[in-house]
């Protein structure tokens, strides 16, 4: 009997837990999967719980409801890999041993990593919306805060879901004008980068939006300390930004496992191969989603399209075939805009986002990199799509792991070097 | 496009990053660096050093990979090359902009 182990059942690993039962033989194959937590977040939906737009019944589900029968659900801490050993140690000292290994373990927020990020001010006027507790956290004080200067921050790329900071800061001009308190609160958006997302032309249209929105905008602000009696975050150039309620996305790091196991680099993330999903450390290890170092969004869209390539390459490998580069950095984010509108955008490693229809060419419904009405319905539906397919294996109809290029307006289709 | 700089003819993009390194050379790196309003001096010079190096063994540069294992802080970085260290850096040392941003 051959074990296939997978480390992680959040997005990633639950999809190619229900990719591969049914393509592995039951009699040859054993396939485990390793997870210490309990519940299966909806991640997209931290976004709205702040806002009470989403309530956290909608947004968590048994970890073990997603998981096909025939896999063993290990839920267990993991201590670290062996690689040279093909061996997983787990905390309770058990060993699993593995003839296949998949990475799935994910990315966690950091914020011990910027000075004065996780102290007297963490959860008090200092928060994230990364995680469950840090988006029900800033919910409550939300619910009571009465106006100031509300300041959105990114500490350092990558990020999962790079758009989301946006999002927020579009959604909490919406919720404090609805609240009839918009006259009170100063939205400033604060980012590492150059501009307001990482590719120009969606940035272009972003930044129309904050201008619109009356959002200010600090950029290439690299965040070195918070002084947390004066409340202002103080960049490594000297610059300062002061705030009342800070809603950050702290430092991105992969699982300190990773680390453990001295497969990382400086950001716990391994290395892999981005266009077979194959690590560097070993060939009958793969990553995927975020716990990869891949150039490519750290967001479930990627890991839907990775998981349906990684099952490929994984029944290449054991039938002994070539793996095949064919992941191209495909991904799809729906971007909120506030006023029950959204935009779409679909760009991979070479094509940056540009405005046409999806996923029919020409037709749509759906229209990229424009707002509409129909792009938030289609937002809302996800979480269905979520939770009923796309975590179940279920191939999206019409959505190819590839990106498509019909039905998309390129100025010129010059490949960007990525 | 083609740039002229230090009596050479240079290829760069639209953003002025050289596209081909073996173009580059210390007069050429001088000159950037004055368009950049930067006068070098020999902690420049390490840290330049070290931007080629990373490059030409394909290791990824970022602000956190400088702190951890360049030859200066971050803090000194950012005093060497004002406002956007990484980017205005790697223009000097005529190599790509890092795509340490996704």
């Amino acid at each position: 009997m051959k074990r296939l182990l997978i480390l992680g059942a959040g997005t990633a690993g639950t999809m190619m837990a229900n990719h591969l039962r049914p393509k592995l033989a039951r009699d040859q194959w054993n396939i485990s999967i390793v997870d210490q937590e309990k519940v299966h977040y909806y991640q997209p939906g931290y976004l709205f719980l702040p806002f009470d737009i989403y309530q956290p019944k909608h947004i968590k589900k048994p970890i073990e409801k997603f998981i096909p029968t025939g896999v063993n659900l290990i839920q267990e801490k993991i201590d670290k890999i062996l690689p040279e050993e093909n061996k997983v140690l787990l905390a309770n000292n058990n060993v699993l041993d593995f003839d296949l290994l998949i990475i799935a373990t994910g990315t966690k927020i950091a914020p011990q990593e910027i000075q004065g990020m996780d102290g007297p001010g963490w959860r008090n006027n200092i928060f994230d919306f990364y995680t469950f507790d840090g988006a029900k956290a800033l919910r409550d004080k939300l619910r009571k805060w009465q106006g100031g200067r509300l300041v959105v921050h990114i500490c350092e790329m990558p990020i999962k879901c790079p758009v989301a900071p946006l999002e927020f800061a579009f959604l909490a001009e919406d919720f404090f004008r609805q609240k009839g308190i918009r006259d009170r609160v100063e939205i400033t958006f604060v980012t590492p980068l150059s501009g307001a997302f990482t590719k120009p032309k969606a940035t272009e249209i972003l930044s129309h939006l904050l201008v619109e929105k009356k959002i200010e905008i600090v950029s290439d602000f690299a965040i070195e300390r918070i002084d947390n009696t004066s409340n202002t975050m103080i960049d490594y150039g000297g610059k300062e930004v002061q705030f009342d309620l800070l809603v950050t996305v702290p430092t991105n790091m992969g699982d300190e496992m990773i680390a453990r196991s001295g497969m990382g680099d400086d950001l716990n993330f391994v290395p892999t191969d981005r266009g077979t999903l194959q690590t560097e450390t070993q060939e009958n290890i793969f990553a995927i989603g975020d716990a990869t170092n891949l150039p490519a969004s750290k967001a479930g869209s990627v890991a839907h399209f990775e998981s349906e390539i990684l099952t490929e390459n994984i029944l290449r490998f054991i039938n002994k075939q070539p793996l095949k580069a064919e992941y191209d950095g495909h991904a799809n984010c729906f971007v909120e805009t506030g006023n029950g509108k959204a935009i779409l955008i679909d760009f991979n490693y070479s094509h940056e986002p540009v405005e046409g229809t999806f996923p029919f060419p020409g037709v749509g419904p759906l229209r990229l990199l424009k707002e509409s009405r129909m792009n938030h319905y289609g937002k809302m539906a996800f979480r269905w799509i979520y939770w009923n397919m796309l975590l179940r294996g279920r191939h999206l109809p019409f959505v190819t792991p590839k990106m498509s290029l019909a039905g998309k307006h390129f100025d010129d289709m010059q490949e960007h070097e990525n | 496009m083609k740039k002229e700089i230090a009596g050479a003819s240079l290829d760069v993009n639209e953003e002025g990053y050289l596209t081909d390194f073996a173009q580059w050379n210390r007069e050429i790196g001088t000159e950037l660096a004055k368009e950049e309003g930067i006068e070098l001096t020999d902690d420049h010079w390490q840290v330049l050093t070290f931007l080629q190096e990373s490059f030409n063994h394909s290791e990824p540069l970022s602000i956190r990979g400088i702190g951890k294992r360049g030859p200066v802080s971050i803090k000194q970085f950012y005093e060497l090359f004002p406002e956007g260290p990484l980017k205005k850096a790697s223009k000097i040392a005529g190599i790509p902009k890092p795509s340490s941003c996704i």
